[in-house]
């Protein structure tokens, strides 16, 4: 028996007056210690032209050297690279993953440049997946590898996006967080630079392409993200070079014109583009890519597997029936798996035993051909023998003959001379 | 040796880009920053977010009437959480079986909103017979178990689901002084493996000192020799430093608990306590009982611990038992190649 008194409908809970300090207060410094001691994880994903300046970009943003790899133009198709890093700050870890798309927009046929992109992504979401419905899981100490933010490099063409761009994105914008860069803003003007913005800005709207949003439902930074957004895309440039400007060493690029500064907002949208990834929106970042990219995955995933909540007569589904279902496709993918193995095998041991007959026949017509060939041999070797007796006898015929005549010619002669002969002969 | 096994689908979606990041490299690289990036940022956005979603939390209260269990609830809290009227002069009706009430309160202090719902647990060990009093209980906890399992394996789910596991459940041990009774080892010993029990010995005022240090020691005795573990557990302590933080609060499990919601006088002070003609027991005077500890354990600093234990050792390990139970239902599996243990981790 359960009774429950004071029963609360979402949040509208009875609230109740405290007299004293209890303590809970220390709730959110609790959490945030406990996050500290796992670490974080944050996982980028840089997609853009070889050559546009993601490495740059990124090793600007986090201040330090990472990968300095540079890619051909010439690979076949696009490839994604992953690496990743620790990062301290404070007391803080950070376990940082870029993933750059090697080879992107290089091909002559770019018909097939966003699907490793996709499948990427894919994969990862499919792994967490896989993890959370294992029976024995360890989510907490999992290491996540989904993609928190996407950052598309656009070329600063000046006119508008390319096919490509939006193709991809908008292949991407239900899988993850997108925040378009203008890269290497440095050789747009501008003037040119705001038209070119409100043209991508507009053409994005106009196809569809749902891009990143800073949320705004926080008081605390709800006006400055709406600001922000207010400036997509980033124009930015990216130097891991200084230069002394004025007083200070900047990091900046050096033209015999004059000298951009990358921290400089007048020259370029760097900083914001930092204080937004970074310092105010990178927990958001984490949280929309689980709680609404995730969950959307798992929902069809779900589904495509014959999964449902509710079922034929919109009842609802047990956990059971649910787990069962997934165990009999699981035998059933088995046992499939099992006979494609089964029949390989007799395949092979076939293949083996026809290769071992051949084998076994060949050997015996060797041994018929030896077996003949000394048969042959030996009736060659009687034929000889019978030859060489032959002569033997007639040899011994010639040698009694011979000795009968001279026993005869002994008998007529005087004895000295027979002895004389007998000295001779021996 | 066997032919080349066909890979799955899984292992292939994951190799296909060329390197994923758990290959890439192994030894991850650690890489040192060349100045300030603001990465540290992120612990003040992550206060921002969950001031704004606030906390829950479920406390449970398990002891024989009249412990002290109600006022104990006030004194944390500070505030009229149990609806019970407590006075000398109210008079209980103990229910003939175990009932489970609940109330639930949002509390907030310095801009933190708390969902707070207590269970209590009247009946318990009031009967004659209080064979399988415990069963109640067991069952509420595993309802709430399964009513978030529920909930996490559906197709569209919800975005935050609400959380009425128990985290922490206080046992009420009479202050007798001398060992633990069998009903008190019965129940600590069914409960502490799914969920977090925290014993106190109730009514400490009627214990001397020493008393209360034999009585310590024999109940920590006993739970050792029974196999009994109890918050904070051993096997969870995550570091070196939690290890040594915790060491010193187990020494001293069971705190021993004095209750009271109404002030009095000392000192000039206004302080919480209990007035009897030979002195005034302030509650939160360390010297006196130990409830600040039972407060500073359950609350200041070990509250997201208890939740977090709650969620990743105890839910767990019912979701585990429960998953396998669908196995017993399942045909026996095909030409006995799979094994259980097989099924275990390859769903």
């Amino acid at each position: 028996q359960h009774k429950r008194s004071g029963e609360c409908q979402n949040d509208n809970c009875r609230p109740l007056s405290l007299s004293g300090h209890v303590g809970f207060d220390s709730l959110p410094d609790q959490l945030v210690n406990k996050s500290i001691n796992q670490g974080f994880c944050f996982n980028i994903l840089c997609i853009g032209e070889t050559g546009i300046g993601k490495s740059t970009l990124i090793d600007t943003l986090f201040n330090t050297s990472f990968d300095d790899r540079v890619s051909t133009h010439f690979q076949p198709n696009v490839r994604l690279r992953a690496q990743t890093y620790e990062l301290q700050e404070s007391n803080v870890r950070l376990k940082l993953t870029i993933v750059n798309t090697v080879g992107f927009g290089d091909q002559i046929n770019k018909e097939d440049s966003y699907q490793p992109i996709v499948d990427y992504i894919d994969a990862q979401f499919e792994a967490y997946l896989q993890e959370e419905l294992k029976i024995k899981r360890s989510l907490y100490n999992y290491h996540d590898t989904r993609i928190h933010v996407c950052l598309y490099f656009i070329s600063p063409t000046g006119h508008s996006l390319k096919t490509l761009d939006l193709l991809t994105m908008k292949n991407l914008d239900s899988k993850v967080n997108i925040i378009p860069v203008i890269a290497k803003a440095d050789t747009i003007s501008k003037t040119e630079l705001q038209k070119f913005k409100i043209k991508l800005m507009s053409e994005l709207v106009n196809n569809g392409v749902q891009i990143y949003q800073f949320p705004t439902d926080d008081e605390t930074i709800s006006k400055i993200n709406a600001t922000m957004n207010g400036h997509l895309p980033f124009a930015v440039v990216g130097s891991m070079e200084e230069m002394k400007v004025g007083n200070k060493m900047v990091k900046a690029r050096q033209y015999p014109w004059g000298i951009v500064q990358v921290e400089n907002e007048n020259h370029c949208d760097f900083v914001k583009l930092r204080e937004m990834l970074i310092c105010t929106n990178m927990e958001d970042l984490r949280e929309q890519t689980h709680a609404r990219h995730y969950e959307l995955y798992r929902r069809c995933k779900l589904e495509e597997m014959g999964f449902r909540d509710t079922g034929p007569e919109n009842k609802p589904v047990s956990l059971q029936e649910t787990y069962e279902a997934k165990r009999h496709e699981f035998f059933g993918e088995l046992q499939r798996k099992e006979e494609e193995m089964r029949q390989m095998f007799v395949q092979r041991v076939k293949e083996k035993e026809a290769i071992l007959k051949e084998a076994e026949r060949e050997l015996q017509a060797k041994f018929e051909h030896l077996k003949r060939l000394h048969q042959e041999e030996r009736m060659k070797l009687e034929e000889k023998r019978k030859l060489l007796e032959d002569d033997m006898i007639a040899f011994n015929k010639r040698k009694a003959a011979t000795e009968l005549l001279q026993a005869q010619a002994f008998a007529s002669t005087p004895s000295v001379s027979l002895k004389k002969d007998k000295d001779r002969k021996k | 040796k066997l032919l080349g096994m066909p890979q799955t689908p899984r292992q292939i979606l994951r190799a296909s880009p060329e390197e994923t990041p758990r290959d890439a490299n192994p030894a991850n690289v650690g890489l040192e920053l060349f100045g300030y990036v603001g990465i540290e940022a992120v612990l003040d956005q992550m206060r921002i977010k969950t001031m704004k979603t606030g906390f829950e939390f479920n406390l449970m209260v398990v002891g024989q009437s009249g412990l002290g269990k109600s006022t104990m609830v006030n004194t944390l809290f500070k505030s009229k959480v149990s609806q019970k009227p407590t006075g000398p002069d109210y008079e209980e009706r103990i229910p003939k079986t175990v009932q489970l009430q609940s109330v639930t309160h949002v509390i907030e202090e310095k801009g933190v909103k708390m969902k707070l719902t207590v269970t209590d647990t009247p009946g318990f060990g009031d009967q004659i017979n209080n064979e399988n009093c415990w069963d109640p209980i067991i069952k509420y906890i595993n309802e709430q178990y399964e009513k978030y399992l529920r909930e996490e394996i559906l197709i569209s789910r919800k975005r935050k689901i609400p959380d009425t596991r128990v985290h922490s459940c206080v046992y009420f041990v009479p202050p007798t002084g001398h060992w633990l009774r069998p009903l008190d080892l019965e129940f600590m010993r069914r409960l502490s493996k799914i969920v977090n029990v925290v014993p106190v010995i109730a009514k400490a005022d009627t214990l001397t000192l020493e008393e209360r240090a034999e009585f310590k020691k024999r109940i920590q005795k006993d739970l050792k020799a029974h196999g009994i573990s109890v918050y904070p557990q051993e096997d969870f302590d995550d570091n070196s430093d939690d290890r040594i933080l915790n060491n010193k609060i187990r020494d001293k499990i069971p705190f021993a608990v004095v209750g009271a919601d109404k002030e009095h006088q000392v000192n000039g002070k206004r302080v919480l306590g209990r007035k009897t003609k030979w002195g005034i027991i302030e509650v939160e005077n360390p010297a006196h009982c130990e409830f600040p500890l039972l407060r500073d354990l359950l609350i200041r600093s070990h509250l997201q611990d208890l939740k977090d234990i709650t969620h990743n050792v105890h839910y767990e390990s019912y979701r585990v038992q429960r998953l396998n139970e669908s196995n017993l239902l399942v045909l026996s599996p095909i030409n006995g190649l799979l094994g259980k243990d097989e099924v275990e981790s390859n769903l």
